[in-house]
């Protein structure tokens, strides 16, 4: 791994490497506390980093976008790298994967699902029905769209996306969290 | 695929067993038994063919509808059956509209619950016995039945979430696109025979397996 660093991009672009730069950051800081008994740091930033780095998914596989879902979640792209462990229950996830085809039956259900999820809360819509019916947009029984239902953050495209379009959706909800968010409130 | 022979021998042997209950009796694309019955009686010809050993079909795979406008009775009921014993398929149709029931096969087939319930949501078709009648598909509250000719494509209703009321609420449907189709100058349009698949369609023409216009 050690040779490999430099030509490896790092997901955090501001980690220091290990070597002396480390070494004064982490003396700097346990000299504050032996001295002050306190560190102060960018509260914003150590939630935003907590934040991106244990995005829980509520699972909404609806159709056959959940495929591709599972792919990311599986072995070979492994979302577990970054903190993302698919839960079942809407009380302990941060983020909805709108998974597939919304239909006007499952609307109401979706809603309450989102409403129980604990703020703060975020939606990624994948694939083309979620976004905006997609090959379904003049059906009868199918909402054009799941922005008409639940506010969304980030717009995966393709029927179905890839799994590493859906890993670069997620990427680019935490760098939304990263640069968006706050520890305010609503 | 089974034997045409056989299966004019099995629709023969039907309509012999059933007596006036057939109209009539077919083998489509030589190789599916098809049986146009009566819909007054179609319950003792449906347990007929569930007992008689010659018959045996014990499973119904599929009860569906079709509309045909122009007709006077436009549905259609298309029952597909299924004999595991005798390794033997069979479509018996019966027709119907709006107003007539047809007589539910609930007694003969338990499983034909769901599938009477789904041709009433999609179609209209009222099954006469058939104690839950209830739409399978369609929204709670859903109205018309969106697979007759009739329905118009995108329905009448859409969803959305109402912040005010704070759920999920009907309104009339409006579209910023109205549903255009572009097939028009399709050259697929009316084609029977792919190209490079010539071959193939010329030995079908001769078999007398192909309907409609030959290219």
């Amino acid at each position: 791994m050690s040779g490999s660093d430099s030509n490896a991009i790092a997901w955090n672009r501001e980690a220091l490497p290990p070597g002396a730069a480390q070494d004064s950051v982490v003396r700097g800081i346990t000299g504050e506390i032996e001295e002050k008994g306190f560190v102060i740091a960018n509260l914003d930033k150590v939630v935003n980093w907590a934040r991106t780095g244990s995005l829980w998914p509520m699972t909404f596989g609806l159709a056959c976008c959940a495929v591709p879902m599972i792919h990311a979640y599986m072995a070979r792209y492994d979302l577990d790298r970054f903190g993302i462990i698919p839960r079942g229950s809407p009380r302990q996830s941060d983020v909805m994967i709108v998974a597939g085809t919304l239909t006007n039956k499952m609307a109401p259900a979706l809603r309450k699902v989102y409403d129980q999820m604990s703020e703060p809360r975020w939606v990624i819509s994948m694939g083309s029905c979620a976004n905006g019916g997609g090959y379904y947009h003049y059906s009868y029984s199918v909402v054009r769209g799941c922005d008409r239902v639940v506010p969304v953050d980030v717009y995966v495209p393709g029927c179905p996306p890839t799994a590493e379009a859906l890993v670069y959706g997620i990427l680019q909800l935490q760098k939304k969290i990263r640069r968006t968010g706050t520890i305010l409130r609503g | 695929m089974a034997d045409a022979n056989a299966l004019q021998a099995l629709g023969a042997a039907i309509a012999e067993a059933a007596g006036a209950v057939v109209e009539e009796v077919f083998v489509e694309r030589g190789a599916e038994l098809v049986v146009r019955a009566r819909r007054d009686q179609i319950v003792p010809f449906m347990e007929m063919l569930r007992d008689d050993p010659r018959f045996a079909f014990e499973q119904v795979m599929d009860i569906c509808g079709m509309d045909w406008p122009e007709r006077a009775e436009r549905f259609e009921v298309v029952y597909n059956l299924l004999s595991l014993a005798l390794n033997q398929r069979l479509r018996v149709i019966v027709s119907t509209d709006e107003a007539t029931p047809v007589p539910s096969l609930i007694h003969v087939w338990p499983a034909a619950t769901w599938y009477e319930r789904e041709a009433w949501d999609m179609y209209g078709i009222v099954f006469e016995g058939q104690p839950d009648l209830r739409r399978l598909l369609t929204d709670y509250g859903f109205e018309g039945h969106p697979l007759r000719k009739d329905f118009p494509l995108t329905g009448h209703v859409q969803v959305r979430y109402d912040e005010t009321r704070k759920q999920v609420v009907n309104e009339p449907v409006t579209l910023t696109q109205d549903f255009r189709s572009f097939d028009f100058l399709s050259p697929w349009e009316g084609m029977t025979t792919l190209p490079g698949d010539e071959k193939v369609h010329q030995i079908r023409s001769e078999r007398g397996q192909i309907e409609g216009p030959q290219s």
